[in-house]
C-alpha cells in the first residue's frame, strides 16, 4: 500500500503562474521566447497596460506567432509572416492610432511583437489616391462657373504623391529606427523596438489624414486649418506616445530634439500636401463684369 | 515437380486474351486492337481558323460567365490572360484622345493605364496570396483582368455620350452608368475572390479590389475630350 511519503508516488506540480508568485525575480526557461517574458512583465509592473479585454482572445496568436522559422528575406515565406493578421487586428490598430491615450503605447498594445505590412501599405496607397482624387475635386469646385476653365483631371499628380507619401512613410522610419539604434549603444534601454514596428507605427499613424484629406474639398479655408490641427493633434501623439519610452533615459536635449523631429517631419507632411494640391491659385477673370469691378476697386483706392 | 509447380500460378491464364476495346493508358499499344490513331489528328494538323475560334471561344464563354455571375469555377479552372489583354488594350485606347490642352496635366497616357491595371492585379494578386489565400497567381490575375468587362462597356457609353454634349445631363448619366459598372465588376469579381479566403480575412482582400475598380471608374468618369 502506497503511503503519502512514498517517493515514487506521482506527484503535481503547480504550474508557472504561482511557482512564479513565490518568487518575482525567477526566470523561466522555455521554448515559446516570446510569450513568457512578456508575462513576466506584467507582475513586474514595467508597463501600465490594460490588457484585459484584448488578453485573451490573442493567446493563440501569441503562441503561434512565438513559433515562427526565420526564413531567408527573399523568400516568400518571409514576407507572409508579416501578414499573419485578421479582419479586427487591422480594425482595432486603426482605431488605436486615431485615438491615442497616454500611457496607451501602440506598439504595447495593439502590435504586441505581430507587426503587419498590410496596414503600412494599404493606408499609404489609399492616401495617396485620396490626396490627387481630392486635389482634383478641389480644383474643379475652386474654378466652376469660370468660362475659361477646362477640366483635367490632372494623372500626373498622383506620382508625386505617391512619391511624398512613400518616402515619408518608408524613409523616416528607416531613420528613426538607424537613429534609436545608435542611441541605444550610448545609453542602456530598457525599450527597443524593431524596424518594422516602427515602420507599422508610421504606416497606421498616418490614417488619420484619409478622412481629413476628403474633408478638404469643401471650400472653407478656417475649416482646412482646423482639420490639419486637430490631425496634427491626433498622430503626432500617436508617434510622441510610442516613441517616449525609446529615448527616456536619454540626454532631455535628446529627447526634445527627437520628439521634435518626429512632429514637425508630419507637420511639413500635411502642410506640403495641402499648399501643392489644395492651393487656390486664383487666374484673373477674363470676363467683362470682373474687370469693371476691378477697374472700380482701383479707382476707390487712389 | 518444380517445373510443374512453377508453371502452376500460371496456369490459369493461358486461355486469356486482351479485349479490343479495354482503354489502355500511356503509349502501350494493343497487338490486336483498333488502329484508331491515325484517325485522330493532333492538333497540329487542324486548320488555323479552328484554333482561332476555339480560343475566342473560351475567352466568350469567361465574358458571359462575368456578365452573369454565378459561383461557378470556369473562371478559375481554365484561366487565359487573352481576355485581360484584350480589355486593358481596350479600355487603354478609348482613354485616349481626352488630353487637354497642355500635354502636362491631362489624362492618363495609354502606358499608364496599363500600369496602373496590370501592376494593380498584380499587387491585389501578391496581397491575396501574403494573406494565405488558395487562388493560384495566374487563375487571380485571370478573373481580376475578365471583371474589367463591365467597365470597358462603361466607357463605350460614356463616349458614346460626350458626343452629344458635355454638360449636367450627360454628366450625370455617365455618373449612373460608371456606378452601376463599379458594382458590377468589384461584385463579380470578389464572387470569384473571396471564397479562396478564410472568413476572418474577407474583408482584406475584398478591400483592395473594391479600391482597384474604384480608382479605374474614376479615370473612366473623369475622361473629359478635347475639342
Amino acid at each position: 500500500m502506497a503511503s503519502k511519503n512514498d517517493p515514487f508516488q506521482f506527484q503535481e506540480f503547480d504550474d508557472d503562474g504561482s511557482l512564479l508568485g513565490a518568487n518575482r525575480d525567477a526566470v523561466t526557461i522555455s521554448i515559446d521566447n516570446d510569450v513568457i517574458p512578456e508575462r513576466q512583465k506584467k507582475p513586474a509592473g514595467l508597463y501600465h497596460v490594460d490588457e484585459d479585454e484584448d488578453f485573451s482572445g490573442d493567446d493563440k496568436t501569441e503562441l503561434l506567432s512565438g513559433q515562427r522559422q526565420n526564413a531567408p528575406f527573399w523568400t516568400f515565406e518571409y514576407y507572409q509572416k508579416f501578414f499573419d493578421i485578421e479582419t479586427h487586428h487591422v480594425k482595432e490598430r486603426i482605431i488605436g492610432s486615431l485615438l491615442p491615450w497616454p500611457g496607451k503605447n501602440f506598439i504595447q498594445v495593439y502590435l504586441r511583437k505581430n507587426p503587419d505590412l498590410y496596414g503600412p501599405i494599404w493606408i499609404c496607397i489609399t492616401l495617396v489616391f485620396a490626396i490627387a482624387i481630392s486635389g482634383n475635386l478641389f480644383n474643379f469646385l475652386v474654378h466652376l462657373g469660370r468660362p475659361d476653365y477646362k477640366y483635367t483631371p490632372e494623372f500626373r499628380k498622383v506620382s508625386i504623391a505617391a512619391t511624398a507619401i512613400f518616402s515619408y512613410a518608408w524613409l523616416v522610419p528607416l531613420g528613426l529606427w538607424g537613429f534609436l539604434l545608435w542611441r541605444s549603444r550610448k545609453t542602456l534601454n530598457l525599450v527597443s523596438y524593431s524596424f518594422m514596428e516602427i515602420l507599422c507605427v508610421y504606416g497606421y499613424s498616418l490614417s488619420i489624414y484619409i478622412p481629413v484629406v476628403i474633408l478638404w474639398i469643401l471650400p472653407f479655408e478656417w475649416l482646412r486649418w482646423c482639420s490639419i490641427l486637430v490631425a496634427l493633434c491626433l498622430s503626432g501623439s500617436v508617434l510622441v506616445i510610442t516613441f517616449l519610452p525609446a529615448v527616456r533615459d536619454d540626454h532631455p536635449r535628446v529627447i526634445v530634439a527627437t520628439m521634435t523631429t518626429v512632429v514637425v517631419l508630419n507637420l511639413l507632411l500635411a502642410v506640403g500636401c495641402k499648399a501643392y494640391f489644395f492651393s487656390k491659385s486664383v487666374e484673373p477673370d477674363h470676363s467683362p463684369a470682373a474687370a469693371v469691378v476691378s477697374v472700380i476697386k482701383t479707382t476707390i483706392s487712389t | 515437380m518444380a517445373e510443374e509447380e512453377a508453371s502452376r500460378p500460371f496456369a490459369g491464364l493461358s486461355d486469356v486474351s486482351i479485349p479490343e476495346d479495354i482503354p489502355v493508358e500511356g503509349d502501350i499499344s494493343v497487338p490486336m486492337g483498333a488502329n484508331k490513331r491515325d484517325d485522330e489528328y493532333s492538333t497540329l494538323d487542324e486548320p488555323v481558323k479552328e484554333t482561332i475560334l476555339r480560343d475566342l471561344r473560351a475567352v466568350g464563354n469567361k465574358f458571359i460567365h462575368v456578365l452573369y455571375p454565378k459561383r461557378s469555377s470556369a473562371l478559375l479552372r481554365d484561366w487565359d490572360l487573352w481576355g485581360p489583354l484584350l480589355l486593358c488594350v481596350t479600355l487603354a485606347l478609348l482613354l485616349q484622345g481626352g488630353a487637354a490642352d497642355s500635354d502636362d496635366q491631362g489624362g492618363p497616357q495609354f502606358a499608364e493605364v496599363f500600369v496602373v491595371i496590370w501592376f494593380g492585379s498584380i499587387i491585389i494578386t501578391l496581397n491575396s496570396k501574403l494573406l494565405g489565400g488558395t487562388i493560384s497567381f495566374f487563375q487571380s490575375l485571370c478573373v481580376l483582368g475578365y471583371c474589367i468587362l463591365p467597365l470597358t462597356v462603361a466607357m463605350i457609353v460614356c463616349r458614346i455620350v460626350l458626343v452629344g454634349g458635355s454638360g449636367t445631363v450627360s454628366f450625370v448619366v455617365r455618373l449612373l452608368v460608371v456606378t452601376a459598372s463599379f458594382g458590377w465588376s468589384t461584385f463579380a469579381s470578389t464572387a470569384f475572390l473571396a471564397d479562396s479566403q478564410p472568413s476572418n480575412r474577407k474583408a482584406l482582400v475584398v478591400y483592395p479590389v473594391f479600391l482597384f475598380y474604384f480608382i479605374i471608374s474614376w479615370i473612366i468618369l473623369t475622361f473629359s475630350p478635347s475639342h
